[in-house]
C-alpha cells in the first residue's frame, strides 16, 4: 500500500520536515547476535577487478566519436566588471567551434543566479567564457586569444579582513550575515558564576578537496535526449540543476555516474562546465567534454571555509557548565555557510550554551562540503577548548568529558538516542592508546630534547539515513540476481555493501548480485553525502530482496508442490525438508519469468535522534628545536550500529584520519592578499599528506547494530573518521609541549613559534 | 594586435615503441606526452591525468622496467623503447600478484591512483623482490592516494612479494 508520511530528515547538522512515499511495511530488523552469513562480514570490493586492471572507466576516460572539448576562461582578478569580450581571434584560431560569454550565452540558472557567466566576477578562476574546440590543447590555445575588457574593482580575500568594516563590501548588505544562533540555559550567567573560564580564539584553514579525478562531465545530445556522463556523488541532483539551467522536462535529462574518482562532499550537483557542456553539445549537435584541470580544480571547485572561532568555557564544581561559541566562516561567494557550531550543540552535556555561527562573504572561490563540513573546524575548536578547560582545573581531559558523555538524550532537542556507546569507545580507545600513561606535562620523546604526548577528542555526527530511497531486485532465470538503485560508489564501498545487502536479504552469494548504480533511470537514491548513503539504502535493498524473495517462494511451491512456509532460500537455492534445489532449477521451465522485487525507505522514527559516535586518540612526537611534529599512532573508535563491511569499513576510518592528519599539519590555501590569486593551487605546493606522513592507525568498532534506527542496523561511517583527529593531535601537541597552537594547519613553523614562546 | 597563430613546430612525427608486449606506432607532434600519447592514441586509459605536471604519480608507467610519469615522459622519447601500463599486467586472464593483492587488501577506494600505485609497486617488486615495509614507502611516496589507502597499499605491496617468493 502507498502512503505518504511527514518526516524529519537530517542533513549535514541539518534538520528539516519533508513528505516521503511509502510502500511497504518494514522488515523486522535483524537482531543483534543475529547469525547473519554475508552482511558483518568482510567482502572484497565487487569493482575490484575492474580497478585493479585498468578497466573501471571513469568520467574522464570517456570518448565518444566527435566529440569536441570545452574550456572555461577564468578571471584573472579577485572582482571586476566584465565590460567587453571579443572572441574573434580566439573564433580564428583553426579548430575552434564557439566561445559562450556573458553577452551571447543562453540563460542558464545555476544556484540562484540567471547566468552561468556573471557581469561581476567575484574570485580569481570565476568563469568569463567557454571555449568549445577539437581538441583540449586548440581550446587552451584560444582561451588566450579571447580579450576582455575589465573594470577592476575592490576586493577581499582574507577571512579576518572581510569582518572588518573598513574592508570593501562585497555585498550591498555587508559582507557578514549572521546565519545560525542556539541558545539552552543561560550560558552568560553560567560564565559569570564559574569557577574557571577559558577564553580563547582558534584559527583554521581552508581546505581544499583535491579529489583526483576533478569535476567534470560529458554531455550527449540524441534528438531532444539529454545524457550526461558526470563525476558526481548525486546523479538525481545533477539531473535537477541541469532542468533548472537548461528548462527542458526531467525525463529527457539522464545522468549517469559510473566510477568515480572522488568527491569528498564537493560533487553534489551540477557544475557551470556540466552545463556549458550541455549547452555547446547541443548548439553544435555533437557530444562535448568539458573537465577542470588541477589548477582550475583548486580555483573553483570548492573548499573548506576558513574559519575564527571564539570559544568561553567555564567550569563549576569540577563540570563544564558552560560554552559559548561563536564562529566567522568565508564562504567565499556562497549562499550557505557549514555551521562549525554544530559539535557545541549536541556533542556533550552541557546545560547552558550559546551558539552563532556567521557566513563572511570574501573573493574567494566558494566552500563545497567537505566531508563533515562544519563539525571538523568546530570540532578542534571545541575540543582543543576542553583540553583548555581541564588543564586549567587540573582534571584529566578524557575524565572531564566522560562526565558529560553518557547522557542518552539529545541535548537539543530533548529526545532519546536511538542508540549512543560513546562511553565504550572511550573505554576501548584509553586501553588501546595507554591513556594511564598521560602526564599533565608531557613525556619525554625517544631521543634527548623530543617530547611526547596523548591527546584525544570525541565526535558526534549524524549518519542515520533518510528517505526516499528505493531499490528494485531482478532474479534472472539462472538464479543470479541485479540490484538497481539510483546511488552512487564514490570510493566508499557502496557498491560492495549493496550486493551483501541483497544477497544476505534473498539467500544468495555476494558473486551471484549484480549491482547497477549511479543512473537517474534506476530508482532515486539520496546524494552520497553526509554519512546517509548505508542507512538510507541498505533498508531498501534488504525490502526490496525480500519481496524477490517471496516472490521466488511462490513460485517455488507451485513448481516443487510443497507449502509456501515450508521453504526457505539458502546459498542459492531453495530448501525444503529433504531437498535442495537450485534457483535456476526451479525458474528453468518457466522461460524468461522474472521476479522483480521492490523495497522502499521507511521514515525514521519520529521520537528518536539517530546520531554516529567514536573517539580518536593520538600519540605525537614534537620536536622543539625544529617544530617538527611527528604522529606516531591514532587509535581511532567509532560507534555507528552495524559494520556491514569490515574490510572496507577499516579504509574508511584510515582513509578519514589521513585526510584530517593533512588538516592538522600540512593542508592549508594560501592566497595573495594584494592580487587574490590562489598561490598553491596544485598538488606540489598544497601539501595533501603521502604515503610517508601515515602513522601507526588502530581501527576499532563498537560494532552494536542500532536496531530501533532501520531494519539493517546499520549507519553511516564517511564522515565519522574525518572529525576528531585534527583536534586530538592539537590536543596531543599541547600536552608534549606544553604549550597550546590554537591555529590550524600546525606547521613547523608555528610550532616553533610556540615552543619560543 | 598580433594575428591569431596557431602554434606552429615540426610537424608531427612517428614514434614506433613497445606497449605491453606489441610493437606500436603513433603519429604525434613531438610535444605529446608519453600519456597523451597512450590516453589519446592508443586508447588506453588506465594511467590517469590527474596533475599533468609531474606531482601526483598516477600516470606513473614503467618504461624499459623503471617507473616513469607518464605525463612527464614525451612520447617520442619513448621510441625503441618498451612501455608497459596497467593493462598489460594481466596475463591469459589471470590477474598479477600485486593486483591480487590489491584487491584482498583493499589497497583502493575510489581507485583513481590505483594503476599508478600498482605500477610503481611492480617496479618496485623487480628490482626489490624482497622489500621491507620502508622500500614500499620510498617506492610509492610520488603516488598521491587522497582516499588515504596508504596503510592498505603497503600492506598489499608486502603480501605480494611474500606470494610471489
Amino acid at each position: 500500500m502507498t502512503r505518504v508520511v511527514r518526516t524529519r530528515v537530517e542533513f549535514e547538522g541539518s534538520v528539516s520536515e519533508e513528505l516521503a512515499l511509502v510502500q511497504d511495511d518494514d522488515a523486522a530488523p535483524w537482531a543483534e547476535g543475529e547469525a547473519l552469513g554475508i552482511v558483518g562480514h568482510p567482502h572484497r570490493r565487487i569493482e575490484g577487478v575492474a580497478k585493479v586492471t585498468g578497466r573501471a572507466r571513469y568520467t574522464h576516460d570517456l570518448r565518444f566519436p566527435g566529440m569536441l572539448h570545452a574550456r572555461m576562461l577564468r578571471s584573472p582578478y579577485a572582482r571586476a566588471r566584465v565590460r567587453r569580450v571579443d572572441p574573434s581571434r580566439a573564433l580564428a584560431l583553426p579548430g575552434v567551434r564557439r566561445v559562450l560569454h556573458r553577452f551571447n550565452a543562453p540563460k542558464a540558472a545555476f544556484r540562484g543566479e540567471e547566468t552561468i557567466f556573471r557581469e561581476e566576477v567575484r574570485f580569481v578562476g570565476d568563469e568569463v567564457a567557454a571555449v568549445c574546440a577539437e581538441t583540449e590543447e586548440i581550446a587552451n590555445e584560444a582561451l588566450g586569444l579571447i580579450s576582455v575588457d575589465y573594470e577592476v574593482l575592490p576586493h577581499v580575500v582574507d577571512l579576518e579582513e572581510a569582518i572588518d568594516d573598513a574592508s570593501p563590501r562585497i555585498d550591498d548588505k555587508g559582507n557578514v550575515h549572521e546565519a545560525d544562533t542556539y541558545s539552552r540555559g543561560d550560558a552568560k550567567r553560567a560564565l559569570r558564576e564559574a569557577d574557571a573560564v577559558v577564553e580563547a580564539t582558534y584559527r583554521t584553514p581552508t581546505q581544499m578537496h583535491n579529489s583526483l579525478e576533478t569535476h567534470g562531465a560529458v554531455a550527449v545530445w540524441d534528438g531532444d535526449q539529454l545524457t550526461v556522463h558526470e563525476s558526481t556523488q548525486h546523479v538525481f541532483g545533477v539531473r535537477q540543476g541541469l532542468q533548472a539551467a537548461l528548462r527542458i522536462p526531467l525525463s529527457r535529462i539522464r545522468v549517469v555516474c559510473d566510477h568515480m574518482g572522488g568527491g569528498f562532499g564537493s560533487k553534489g550537483g551540477v557544475g557551470k562546465y556540466t552545463i556549458v557542456a550541455a549547452i555547446f553539445a547541443r548548439e553544435l549537435g555533437t557530444p562535448v567534454r568539458c573537465v577542470l584541470d588541477r589548477h582550475e580544480e583548486n580555483l573553483a571547485a570548492g573548499n573548506r571555509s576558513a574559519t575564527v572561532q571564539k570559544v568561553r568555557i567555564a567550569a563549576k564544581d569540577g563540570r563544564m557548565s558552560a560554552i559559548a561559541h561563536e564562529a566567522w566562516s568565508n564562504a567565499g561567494q556562497a549562499r550557505w555557510v557549514a555551521d562549525p557550531t554544530g559539535p557545541t550543540k549536541t556533542l556533550y552535556d552541557v546545560p547552558n550554551v550559546l551558539a552563532r555561527s556567521h557566513r563572511v562573504l570574501a573573493n574567494t572561490g566558494s566552500l563545497a562540503a567537505f566531508r563533515a563540513p562544519g563539525y571538523v573546524e568546530g570540532t578542534f575548536a571545541l575540543e582543543s577548548a576542553i583540553d583548555e578547560l581541564a588543564d586549567r582545573i587540573g582534571a584529566d581531559p578524557l575524565a572531564l568529558r566522560r562526565q558529560h558523555a553518557a547522557a542518552d538524550r539529545d541535548a537539543a532537542s530533548g529526545l532519546r538516542y536511538s542508540l549512543k556507546r560513546l562511553v565504550d569507545c572511550y573505554d576501548i580507545g584509553a586501553k588501546e592508546i595507554g591513556w594511564p600513561r598521560r602526564k599533565p606535562k608531557g613525556l619525554r620523546g625517544s631521543a634527548p630534547g623530543l617530547r611526547r604526548g596523548l591527546g584525544m577528542a570525541s565526535q558526534i555526527w549524524s549518519g542515520g539515513g533518510t528517505p526516499p530511497a528505493y531499490a528494485t531486485v531482478h532474479i534472472n532465470p539462472d538464479g543470479t540476481a541485479v540490484v538497481r538503485i539510483g546511488t552512487q560508489d564514490i570510493g566508499t564501498g557502496t557498491r560492495t555493501i549493496v550486493a551483501q545487502v541483497c544477497a544476505e536479504a534473498l539467500g544468495i552469494d555476494v558473486g551471484d548480485v549484480r549491482v547497477e548504480i549511479g543512473d537517474t533511470d534506476s530508482p532515486y537514491a539520496p546524494i552520497s553525502a553526509g554519512s546517509l548513503t548505508v542507512a538510507s539504502i541498505a533498508p531498501a535493498i534488504r525490502l526490496a530482496a525480500l519481496d524477490a524473495r517471496a516472490q521466488l517462494l511462490d513460485v517455488a511451491s507451485g513448481v516443487l508442490e510443497v507449502g509456501k512456509g515450508e521453504l526457505r532460500v539458502e546459498r542459492g537455492h531453495v530448501v525444503s525438508a529433504g531437498a535442495r534445489t537450485p534457483i535456476a532449477d526451479i525458474l528453468k521451465d518457466l522461460q524468461n519469468y522474472t521476479v522483480i522485487g521492490k523495497g522502499s525507505r521507511l521514515p525514521n522514527p519520529e521520537d528518536l535522534v539517530l546520531k554516529t559516535f567514536g573517539a580518536h586518540f593520538a600519540e605525537v612526537e614534537v620536536d622543539p628545536a625544529t617544530g617538527r611534529v611527528v604522529v606516531e599512532r591514532i587509535v581511532a573508535v567509532h560507534d555507528i550500529g552495524r559494520v556491514v563491511n569490515p574490510l572496507t569499513a577499516r579504509s574508511q576510518v584510515e582513509g578519514g584520519v589521513i585526510q584530517a592528519i593533512g588538516y592538522a599539519l600540512s593542508e592549508e590555501r594560501s592566497v595573495d592578499r594584494a592580487t587574490g590569486r590562489v598561490l598553491n593551487a596544485d598538488l606540489e605546493d598544497y601539501k595533501v599528506p603521502t604515503v610517508k606522513d601515515v602513522p601507526r592507525i588502530v581501527v576499532r568498532f563498537v560494532d552494536v547494530p542500532d536496531t530501533a534506527a532501520n531494519s539493517t542496523g546499520a549507519k553511516g561511517l564517511g564522515e565519522p573518521p574525518i572529525i576528531p583527529t585534527a583536534a586530538a593531535i592539537a590536543n596531543a601537541v599541547a600536552n608534549a609541549l606544553g604549550v597550546r597552537i590554537r591555529t590550524l594547519p600546525l606547521t613547523p613553523g608555528r610550532v616553533l613559534e610556540a615552543a619560543r614562546a | 594586435m598580433p594575428p591569431a597563430t596557431r602554434w606552429k613546430g615540426p610537424s608531427p612525427v612517428d614514434v614506433s615503441f613497445e606497449v605491453n608486449g606489441h610493437r606500436r606506432t603513433v603519429h604525434v607532434p613531438p610535444h605529446r606526452t608519453l600519456l597523451d600519447a597512450l590516453r589519446e592514441d592508443l586508447g588506453l586509459m588506465g594511467a590517469k591525468k590527474v596533475c599533468d605536471e609531474g606531482t601526483c604519480g598516477a600516470c606513473t608507467v614503467i618504461v624499459d622496467g623503471r617507473p616513469v610519469y607518464s605525463c612527464m615522459t614525451l612520447a617520442v622519447a619513448t621510441e625503441g623503447r618498451s612501455v608497459e601500463t596497467v593493462e598489460g599486467l594481466a596475463r591469459d586472464g589471470s590477474l598479477h600478484a600485486v593486483q591480487d593483492a590489491f584487491i584482498a587488501h583493499d589497497a583502493f577506494q575510489c581507485g583513481f591512483c590505483t594503476p599508478g600505485q600498482i605500477m610503481s609497486v611492480v617496479a618496485l617488486l623487480r628490482a626489490t623482490p624482497s622489500p621491507g615495509a620502508d622500500d614500499v614507502r620510498r617506492a610509492v611516496s610520488g603516488n598521491l592516494c587522497r582516499c588515504g589507502a596508504y596503510p592498505r597499499i603497503v600492506e598489499a605491496a608486502l603480501a605480494a612479494a611474500k606470494r610471489a617468493k
